[in-house]
């Protein structure tokens, strides 16, 4: 063969040639549509604003997998559950519709509990059983860490109910916010102490 | 081990090139639009299989020749049982303000020359891929990239240009 570089420089006439406005939204749109018919969707997303930020909404066939605040990077979630769960990650608004609407209840004030199916799968073993105890703290109460600690039957296991809450991929809907230190001190928060206070008042309030 | 990308990632970084060359080598916009979603649903069925090292737009602009090439092959299909001469398509859902001028002269090209300018030029593939994908030499390749370019240039020196401001 030649030695020819084969270099790609590209001609800048014709690169130049824009796409028609809109275009490309509505051939995303339609992928996207394409894509879950098709069972090639591993992972859906969409971001929605709240007033703790906006929040990363993620699912699976499934159900809702993940939910990220912005202090997480959206980027490098989204990079995270395309090395767990499957690269075929695309913004999919579609699939997170019902955990959209049921948030924005949330956070209006009028919806106490989620009813939404959950891909647990990013959870094994301990933090996976704290994580399921948490949705039996009702609205507007809480628990400490050792009391929840008792309560899935592990009574010194104190701190690792604190990292099985650190590590819920699924904050907001499974509310590791309703669980505090025994001296009333607000402990640690994935969305930030600004945000455990701001749902702890929420739900005060309501 | 290098983990794959989100594939929106890949959607935002080509989306624009794959329909550049859907819309190159097929004259109708909706023609276009097809093999650009028929290439994206294809690709995102096989990138989990995609080696790492790939190169992402070249894989795709190659998927992307495929599914035009299925686009054309149904339209003529579509065509066949009908007797009557085939009416202009119904559908040239871009409207005429947005055909950008580059689209008529690039459809104007002889199929080859169109073609291998699109895979070259709006695609970035090596003569060498494109003689694999259209048949022939590389050297074949480039003598017909470089005749519709010349043509491209003559045509388009005597056209408007105001709308292109990118």
């Amino acid at each position: 063969m030649s030695t020819n570089p084969e270099t790609a420089r590209p001609e800048p006439l014709l690169p130049s040639a824009p796409v028609p406005s809109g275009t490309l939204q509505r051939l995303h749109r339609r992928l996207e549509a394409a894509a879950a018919e098709a069972g090639v969707l591993d992972v859906a997303y969409t971001v929605l604003d709240t007033p703790v930020g906006p929040l990363l909404l993620a699912a699976t066939e499934r159900g809702l997998v993940r939910v990220a605040y912005a202090r997480e990077e959206h980027e490098e979630v989204l990079a995270d559950l395309a090395g767990r769960l499957g690269p075929r990650v695309l913004h999919a608004p579609a699939r997170l519709e019902p955990a959209a609407e049921q948030l924005r209840e949330y956070f209006a004030g009028t919806r106490t509990r989620f009813d939404l199916p959950l891909d647990r799968s990013l959870s094994h073993g301990f933090r996976r059983r704290v994580q399921e105890h948490l949705p039996g703290i009702g609205y507007g109460s809480t628990q400490s860490y050792g009391e929840v600690a008792r309560s899935v039957g592990s009574p010194r296991a104190v701190r690792a109910v604190g990292s099985a809450c650190a590590t819920n991929p699924l904050p907001v809907v499974v509310p590791c916010h309703r669980v505090l230190r025994s001296d009333g001190g607000l402990g640690g928060y994935i969305g930030g102490p600004a945000a455990k206070a701001a749902l702890l008042e929420l739900e005060a309030a309501a | 081990m290098e983990t794959k990308q989100p594939f929106e990632t890949l959607v935002a970084q080509h989306g624009a090139v794959v329909w550049r060359v859907c819309r190159a080598v097929l004259s109708i916009p909706a023609d276009a639009e097809d093999a650009w979603s028929e290439t994206f649903v294809a690709a995102m069925r096989a990138y989990p299989d995609l080696p790492d090292t790939a190169d992402v737009q070249a894989w795709l602009v190659t998927i992307a020749h495929r599914k035009a090439v299925d686009v054309v092959r149904a339209r003529a299909r579509a065509a066949v049982p009908v007797a009557v001469p085939p009416e202009p398509p119904p559908h040239r859902d871009a409207a005429p303000e947005h055909d950008h001028p580059v689209w008529a002269a690039v459809a104007a090209l002889p199929p080859r020359q169109r073609h291998v300018v699109a895979y070259r030029y709006l695609g970035g593939l090596p003569y060498r891929q494109i003689a694999e994908l259209l048949g022939g030499t590389p050297e074949a390749a480039r003598r017909a990239a470089a005749d519709g370019l010349s043509t491209l240039r003559r045509t388009l020196a005597t056209t408007d240009l105001e709308g292109e401001d990118r």
